[in-house]
C-alpha cells in the first residue's frame, strides 16, 4: 500500500489547482452560472488544453493513458470550487462506457473529438419509475433494417441539454427488471424524436428530462448485455464523485475553520469555545473517514473480482454519502444565519453533496445491499 | 499511489494466518472463541510463542529481537491476532515501555530490560493517572526526592490496570515541583514492583473483573539510574509513549471479531420465530459497522503507511483520529453482541452455574459479552479520553 501520489500525478494535482485558482473563484464561478448553458466553454476549452478532456483515454485516441487515480485527483479538486463543466457526464460516465463497450471505430470517432473539447456526451439511463434500480428500464429499442429505432423516457440526464451525443439504456429484449436484455446505444442529440426539456437541478447544474420517439440509435458494446456496462459506468462514476464530495468536505472544513477564527460572539472567536472545537474535530474526523472510502472506491474501480468490487463499492458509497452529509449539515450550523443565504457559499455546497449523495444510489439503497449480503 | 496490498502483504497476512493456527494453544483459542479475555497465563504462554518466532517485538528492531516489519506488516498481524481471537501482546511491555526505551534509553537499561519484556518475564504496569490527574496528566503529584544516588517516591497512582500481576511500573514523578511550566518539572521512573513501600490494592470494574488497581508509594527507593532520559524531561518521554499507544488503539481486529462473533450468535437465536440473522435491522446494523470498519482500516493504513514513509518520527496527529473511530467502534461492535444475546446477557455465568447445567456454548458467549461490553467502556477514557483526542486535534491539526 502507498498513498502518495506520484510525481506525474502531483503535476497533475498543482496544474489543475492553479488554473482553478486564476478562474474559479466563487464570484467567477457565479458569471459562468448565468450563461443559459449554466457553465462555461471557455473553461471545458481550457480543460481541454491542459489534457483533462483526454485525461482517463488511451494515447492513440488522443488521451493521456491516466487511471480512476487520476480522475479522483481532479474530481476533488474540482470538488473543492464547485465546477459546473459536464466533466463527470462527459468524461467520467461517457468516457468509460466508450473506453470499455466501444468498437474501435467509435473509438477513434468519439474519443479524440471528445479530449479536443468538441464534442459533449450524456449519459441517459434513470428513468422516472426506476429510483435507483439499473435494471428498471422500459424504454425500447427496435430492430428497423440495419439500424434500431428507441421510443422512451429518460429522466434527471445531467448536462443532458447540453450534449452533443447521448448514450441511452433501452430495452432491447426481456421485461422490466430483468438484468438481460439492456443494450447501449449512441443517440444523436439531434436527431430526429429526440426531444429534450432542461432544468436546473439543486446544485445549479442542469439536467434534463429526454423523451425519445422512433429515435435512430447506434448500439453501444453487445446487444442485450448492457447492464454489465452500466454497472461500470456507475462504478466510474460513484469513485468520481466520492473525490468530488472529499474536495467539497475539504472546503467546507475550511471555511468554517476559518469563520470560527474570525466570527467573535461573547467577546471571544466562536473557535475559542470547546463545544465549537469538537464540532471541527468530528467534521474533521468525517472528512478522512470519507477520505478513506473515497479512495477505497478509486482503487475498486479496476478490481476484477465482481462480487468484492461491488461490496466495496457500496461501503464507498454510504461512507462518502455520510460523511458528506454530516459535514454539510455541521457547516452550514457552525456558519449560523448566514450559512443560510444563497450568498455565502456553504449552502451551495451543501446542495451538491446532498445531490452527489442521490447519484447512482443513496446510502440507504446501498445499505440494504450490504444487509441483503450478511449471512 | 498503489492502494492495494502488495503480493508480499497479502502474502504474511496468510503467513501469520498460518502460524497462529497452528500454534495458539487450543485451550486459550476455545475460551476467548466464547467471548472470555484471557489470563495472565495464557497471555504469558502466547507471547512467550510469538516471542520465540522473534514476532513479539512489532516495531522493535531486529537487534532487540523484533520481527523488523514494515509499520503495515505490524498492523497486518495486530488484525489477524485480534481476530483469531488470541490474546494481545502486553502493551505495556510491546508498545509502551519497549519502544520508550529504545528511543530514550541507557544501553544497560535496553540490555537489562528489553528481553525480558519481549518474553513477558516481566509484567509491567503504567503509573500515569493520579486521583486528581486523569486527563490533565500534567498535573500529577506523586513526588520524587533525589537522595544520594536513589529518588524517594511518595504519592498514589489509580486505574493502574494489572499493577497486581505486575513486576515492573513505568512512573510519571515530579521530581521539581518548582518549576516555570508543570511540564517541565516531571521525570519517568522505573520501578521495581517489589520495592519495600509500594502497595496495591484492588479495584473491581463494572464488568466484575480486577484489571484496575490504586498504587501507594511510601518512601518507595529507586535507583537514579533507572530514571529515563533526563531529570524534569519525563513529559516528553510521556508524550512520545501516548503517541504510540494511540496507533495500536483502533484494535479493528477485536472489532471484526466481535461482529464475526454476533453474526455467528444471530443465526442461533430467533426473533419472532426465525432467527435473527434474518431480521432487517440487525442486518441493517452490522451493514453500518462493516461501513465503519472499513473506513477505520483504511485511514488506519494511511497512517502507518505515511508512518513508514517517514521513516518514525513523531506520531501523526490523525492517530487521534483513529483513536476515537476505533474506540467508539469497539463499544459498537460488543454492544451488538450483547443485543443479539438478549435476555440470556443478563445471568453471570459463574463456575457453579455452569457447572448446574450442561456445558452450552451459546448461553456462555451470551453471558461472557457482556463481560467485554462492560470492560470496553473504558476504551474512550483510556489512553486520553476521546474527548482528549479531539482536544488534540482542534490543536494538531486545526490549529486553534
Amino acid at each position: 500500500m502507498d498513498f502518495e501520489p506520484s510525481d506525474e500525478q502531483r503535476l497533475l494535482l498543482e496544474s489543475v489547482s492553479r488554473l482553478l485558482a486564476d478562474n474559479y473563484s466563487f464570484a467567477q464561478r457565479k458569471t459562468y452560472l448565468a450563461r443559459p448553458e449554466g457553465f462555461s466553454s471557455e473553461m471545458w476549452g481550457k480543460f481541454a488544453e491542459l489534457g483533462l478532456l483526454g485525461l482517463p483515454f488511451a494515447e492513440q485516441y488522443g488521451g493521456f493513458g491516466g487511471g480512476a487515480q487520476e480522475i479522483m485527483l481532479v474530481m476533488q479538486a474540482f470538488g473543492r470550487v464547485l465546477v459546473l463543466e459536464p466533466f463527470l457526464s462527459t468524461i467520467v460516465l461517457c468516457g468509460t462506457a466508450i473506453k470499455v463497450a466501444g468498437s474501435e471505430a467509435q473509438k477513434i470517432t468519439l474519443l479524440p473529438a471528445i479530449a479536443e473539447g468538441g464534442r459533449k456526451l450524456a449519459f441517459a439511463h434513470s428513468e422516472r419509475q426506476a429510483r435507483y434500480d439499473l435494471t428498471d428500464v422500459v424504454t425500447t429499442a427496435k430492430q428497423n433494417g440495419s439500424g434500431w429505432l428507441l421510443d422512451g423516457s429518460k429522466t434527471v440526464v445531467s448536462h443532458g441539454e447540453t450534449a452533443d451525443q447521448l448514450i441511452v439504456s433501452a430495452r432491447t429484449a426481456g421485461e422490466r427488471y430483468d438484468e438481460d436484455g439492456i443494450t447501449l446505444f449512441l443517440v444523436d442529440a439531434a436527431a430526429p424524436g429526440v426531444a429534450r426539456r432542461g432544468y436546473a437541478t439543486r446544485d445549479e447544474t442542469r439536467a434534463a428530462d429526454i423523451s425519445l420517439s422512433n429515435a435512430h440509435g447506434e448500439v453501444l458494446g453487445e446487444v442485450g448485455k448492457g447492464l454489465a456496462i452500466i454497472e461500470k459506468i456507475v462504478e466510474a462514476g460513484i469513485a468520481a464523485t466520492a473525490a468530488e464530495t472529499i474536495g467539497a468536505m475539504e472546503a467546507m472544513n475550511e471555511m468554517t475553520l476559518e469563520y470560527s477564527k474570525t466570527r467573535v460572539q461573547f467577546g471571544q472567536p466562536i473557535g475559542s469555545y470547546q463545544v465549537v472545537q469538537h464540532r471541527l474535530s468530528d467534521m474533521f474526523m468525517a472528512q478522512e473517514q470519507g477520505r478513506s472510502m473515497a479512495m477505497l472506491a478509486t482503487m475498486s474501480v479496476d478490481n476484477p473480482d465482481d462480487a468484492e468490487r461491488r461490496h466495496d463499492f457500496a461501503l464507498a458509497k454510504v461512507g462518502v454519502g455520510q460523511a458528506g452529509r454530516y459535514v454539510s449539515q455541521s457547516a452550514v450550523q457552525m456558519h449560523g444565519g448566514i450559512g443560510m443565504t444563497e450568498e455565502y457559499a456553504v449552502g451551495h455546497y451543501f446542495r451538491r453533496c446532498m445531490v452527489i449523495e442521490r447519484l447512482f444510489g443513496d446510502p440507504a439503497y446501498y445499505l440494504q445491499r450490504l444487509a441483503n449480503e450478511i449471512g | 499511489m498503489d492502494l492495494r496490498f502488495t503480493p508480499e502483504e497479502i502474502a504474511f497476512r496468510q503467513e501469520v494466518r498460518a502460524f497462529i493456527r497452528d500454534n495458539l494453544p487450543a485451550d486459550i483459542h476455545a475460551k476467548m472463541k466464547l467471548g472470555h479475555g484471557p489470563s495472565k497465563e495464557d497471555t504469558v504462554r502466547w507471547q512467550r510463542i510469538l516471542n520465540a518466532k522473534a514476532w513479539a517485538g512489532l516495531s522493535w528492531p531486529k537487534q532487540w529481537g523484533g520481527p523488523g516489519w514494515t509499520a503495515i506488516q505490524k498492523m497486518i498481524f495486530l488484525e489477524e491476532n485480534q481476530m483469531a481471537p488470541a490474546p494481545e501482546l502486553s502493551s505495556f511491555n510491546i508498545t509502551m515501555i519497549g519502544p520508550v526505551l529504545l528511543q530514550f534509553g541507557t544501553e544497560e537499561q535496553k540490555q537489562r530490560f528489553l528481553p525480558r519484556a519481549a518474553n513477558l518475564d516481566d509484567w509491567w504496569c503504567q503509573g500515569f493517572s493520579e486521583p486528581g490527574a486523569g486527563s490533565d496528566l500534567a498535573s500529577l503529584k506523586t513526588a520524587a526526592k533525589l537522595d544520594g544516588d536513589h529518588y524517594v517516591v511518595n504519592g498514589q497512582k489509580i486505574w493502574t490496570s494489572t499493577a497486581h500481576h505486575a513486576d515492573w511500573c513505568f512512573l510519571l514523578v515530579r521530581t521539581n515541583p518548582n518549576a516555570r511550566k508543570r511540564q517541565e518539572g516531571i521525570s519517568f521512573l522505573l520501578v521495581d514492583m517489589k520495592t519495600p513501600g509500594i502497595t496495591v490494592r484492588p479495584i473491581i470494574s463494572i464488568d466484575g473483573s480486577h484489571h484496575l488497581n490504586e498504587v501507594f508509594f511510601d518512601d518507595v527507593k529507586v535507583p537514579v539510574s533507572l530514571r529515563v532520559h533526563e531529570e524534569n524531561k519525563g513529559w516528553d518521554v510521556a508524550k512520545f509513549l501516548l503517541g504510540n499507544e494511540r496507533t495500536g488503539i483502533a484494535r479493528l481486529g477485536k472489532s471484526r471479531e466481535r461482529v464475526d462473533a454476533s453474526i455467528d450468535m444471530a443465526r442461533k437465536v430467533n426473533m419472532n420465530g426465525q432467527p435473527l440473522i434474518a431480521d432487517p435491522a440487525f442486518r441493517q446494523r452490522v451493514a453500518q459497522l462493516q461501513v465503519d470498519m472499513k473506513a477505520l482500516e483504511i485511514t488506519q493504513y494511511r497512517v502507518v503507511s505515511a508512518y513508514d514513509k517517514a521513516g518514525g518520527g513523531r506520531p501523526d496527529p490523525l492517530s487521534s483520529v483513529l483513536k476515537v473511530k476505533g474506540t467508539e467502534l469497539l463499544q459498537a461492535t460488543t454492544e451488538l453482541a450483547v443485543d443479539v444475546a438478549g435476555p440470556m446477557a443478563t445471568p453471570i455465568w459463574a463456575a457453579e452455574l455452569a457447572a448446574m447445567n450442561e456445558p452450552d456454548d451459546m448461553l456462555e458467549a451470551s453471558s461472557a459479552s457482556v463481560g467485554s461490553y462492560l470492560f470496553l467502556r473504558a476504551a474512550s477514557i483510556y489512553g486520553g479520553t476521546n474527548e482528549i483526542q479531539k482536544n488534540i486535534l482542534t490543536k494538531a491539526v486545526l490549529g486553534l
